[in-house]
């Protein structure tokens, strides 16, 4: 197997406060997992806010360097000393934002966007091609440049507008996109509408997703492994199905009570699962001495 | 209903905006007809740009050009004394606003002042419509704060000193603090995580059993709704398209659209394919003509292009807007709510 994506050991430390009292703060630490070249995936990172997960990205994106270990893609270290070593990786590896409606400037048309990244990343320079390549990437997305030409981002829905975003990243044809938080700012009607679109995107054009969410319940639906992180470490991991039917770590089931399912609708199911809020505090507690343990069904718990 | 503490009847609210001579109409709430019960919690669900927003700004007497009510009344029933909110005097409102009508915003960093310590916030909204000050305020506070699980240190501490969910909690106390008889609240718990999302919503309903307040509750979030709702209304395009009792709305809906969002919700041990909602929400400057939904709409027929459907009771206690809500199937794929109509 040859690796798309390593990361090894990788942590990040940042330093807080003044002169007096400066605290160190371990946004990421030792995360280890890669990605193979040749079986599209989609690998969920799920945490909650401060657990790490937007750090790790940045770093995968080289946009963070890490304090210890090393992300490689392809083989090559994710550091750039000048700027077209870091477009040809920004070619293979492009990121999709949270929240369409500011990652668009709203005086532009969206298909300057386009335009733009085509012009970047593909040697086409006539016009032809790089509507050729634009309206391909808009087509894998489900829209067209028909559609989008010419349009404001006030004109187009928060879906639609977070589907361009994609189609955008899509120019490349990058084998690895990282979606930090791709639904958490759409309605629940357009939510499905993307997490199909990634799925679709791994299965019709073998695009690997590193999916960043702290929504179980859609992990669950697209996934094929995942990593849960707590205050910077990995708690376990694993296959995605395994993993979220039975968790093992108390923090992991700690995020799944506390899912809100529709199956007891009516029923006001509301008790926070307090007593594994205390487990999860006390491993968190003793997290300095533990290290990941491997289970028969392949997943990796924190012990 | 006499037991009913708001009564909204045909309300209409536009924006209504005129720029260089050219009038331009925004139908965001038209034509919506409901009551909701003491001691309820009433949960309003759609989709953004639907018209939610602002008709809970009607609700909350929040009315400002360009919004304003074309027609129709919404009006609040405070242990006999009626007000109505679409035409009621500023100090009408000022007399009913924390003490009986509340609001919960959403974003509870925007909403807390960055540079007055939170007890001084508490001061600054409820310590008029309380009638207390001194340390009477500050006990009546510290008590309340302690029913959601805050200490009394966070009146000394700044907006940005304390955690999101903390935060939240501490706007639920503002809304909360002089005990009112109706709450609005806006998505109060979209931008929290999982955890601490339970968490807040737990409290939130305990509250509002121990003061027996209503509630309404808005977000786009239908397993929130599921969790917290005893009713709930779905809006689509400036209109209430379902109305029903939570369990009904989720194992029985009788319109497209709920039925869709009832759907489409994603859930852990199921991987069954999720249908999404192909299109876009209306413009609300210029809605389809008949039913709103109807270009959206799997099961439209002719009739749904040119005329709109009434909402109709179609059970217990179950309006529904659709002129084939006896087809509408529960789209519920695989096993989960087999055998729960009966």
């Amino acid at each position: 197997m040859s690796a798309l994506l390593e990361v090894a050991d990788v942590s990040k430390r940042f330093q807080m406060g003044g002169i007096l009292g400066r605290q160190e703060v371990r946004a990421v630490d030792q995360v280890s997992f890669g990605i193979a070249a040749d079986k599209p995936e989609i690998f969920t990172i799920i945490g909650e806010s401060g657990s790490g997960k937007t750090t790790l990205a940045r770093m995968i994106l080289g946009l963070e360097r890490p304090t210890e270990g090393n992300i490689l893609f392809r083989g090559q270290p994710v550091r750039h000393d000048n700027r077209a070593d870091r477009l040809k990786f920004m070619a293979n590896v492009q990121p999709v934002f949270q929240n369409p409606f500011e990652a668009f400037n709203p005086l532009k048309r969206v298909d300057r966007y386009l335009q733009s990244t085509a012009r970047r990343y593909l040697a086409a320079r006539d016009k032809a091609s790089i509507e050729a390549a634009m309206d391909g990437a808009l087509q894998k997305v489900g829209l067209s440049l028909a559609e989008i030409g010419g349009r404001f981002p006030h004109e187009l829905s928060g879906g639609q507008l977070q589907r361009v975003a994609i189609a955008r990243a899509l120019i490349p044809n990058p084998p690895l996109l990282i979606a930090d938080e791709p639904v958490s700012m759409v309605d629940a009607s357009l939510r499905m509408a993307i997490v199909n679109l990634l799925k679709a995107l791994r299965d019709d054009f073998g695009v690997s997703v590193i999916y960043i969410t702290h929504d179980l319940a859609t992990a669950y639906y697209i996934s094929d492994r995942l990593i849960i992180m707590q205050k910077g470490r990995v708690v376990e991991m694993g296959p995605a199905r395994a993993v979220l039917d039975a968790p093992e770590h108390p923090y992991s089931q700690l995020l799944k009570a506390s899912v809100l399912s529709a199956d007891d609708a009516g029923a006001g199911k509301l008790k926070p699962a307090n007593d594994l809020l205390q487990l999860s505090d006390e491993r968190l507690r003793q997290a300095e001495s533990s290290r990941l343990e491997e289970r028969t069904d392949g997943r990796r718990v924190r012990v | 209903m006499a037991d009913n503490i708001l009564e909204v009847e045909a309300l209409k609210a536009y924006y209504q905006m005129s720029y260089f001579g050219v009038n331009r109409e925004v139908r965001a709430v038209d034509g919506i007809t409901m009551g909701i019960k003491r001691r309820e919690v009433y949960g309003i669900a759609g989709e953004s740009s639907s018209g939610k927003t602002s008709f809970i700004k009607v609700l909350a007497a929040a009315i400002r050009p360009p919004l304003r009510v074309i027609s129709g009344t919404a009006t609040y029933d405070f242990g006999g004394a009626k007000t109505d909110v679409t035409i009621a005097t500023p100090a009408e409102i000022d007399a009913i606003r924390w003490r009986h009508l509340s609001y919960i915003m959403q974003g509870s960093m925007s909403t807390l002042n960055p540079v007055r310590r939170i007890g001084r916030i508490f001061e600054d909204f409820a310590a008029r419509p309380l009638g207390l000050s001194g340390s009477a305020f500050r006990q009546r506070v510290v008590e309340h704060l302690g029913h959601l699980k805050l200490p009394p240190s966070v009146l000394n501490a700044y907006p940005h000193e304390l955690s999101g969910g903390m935060r939240q909690r501490v706007t639920i106390g503002l809304a909360t603090v002089c005990k009112p008889d109706f709450i609005i609240a806006d998505e109060p718990t979209t931008a929290l995580d999982v955890v601490v999302q339970k968490d807040v919503l737990s409290l939130i309903k305990n509250l509002q059993t121990e003061m027996g307040s209503s509630i309404v509750f808005v977000t786009h979030d239908m397993s929130v709704h599921a969790n917290i709702a005893d009713r709930i209304g779905i809006i689509y395009a400036g209109r209430l398209v379902e109305e029903a009792p939570t369990r009904t709305l989720f194992t029985a809906p009788k319109h497209p659209y709920s039925a869709h969002l009832v759907a489409s919700l994603p859930r852990i041990g199921d991987t069954t394919q999720r249908p999404a909602l192909e299109g876009r929400p209306p413009s609300l400057a210029a809605p389809p003509a008949g039913c709103r939904f109807h270009p959206r709409c799997p099961l439209a027929i002719d009739k749904c292009k040119t005329e709109a459907p009434p909402l109709v009771s179609v059970g217990t206690d179950h309006r529904s807007a659709c002129w084939r809500a006896n087809d509408v199937e529960p789209l519920v794929p695989g096993h989960h709510h087999a055998g729960v109509a009966a």
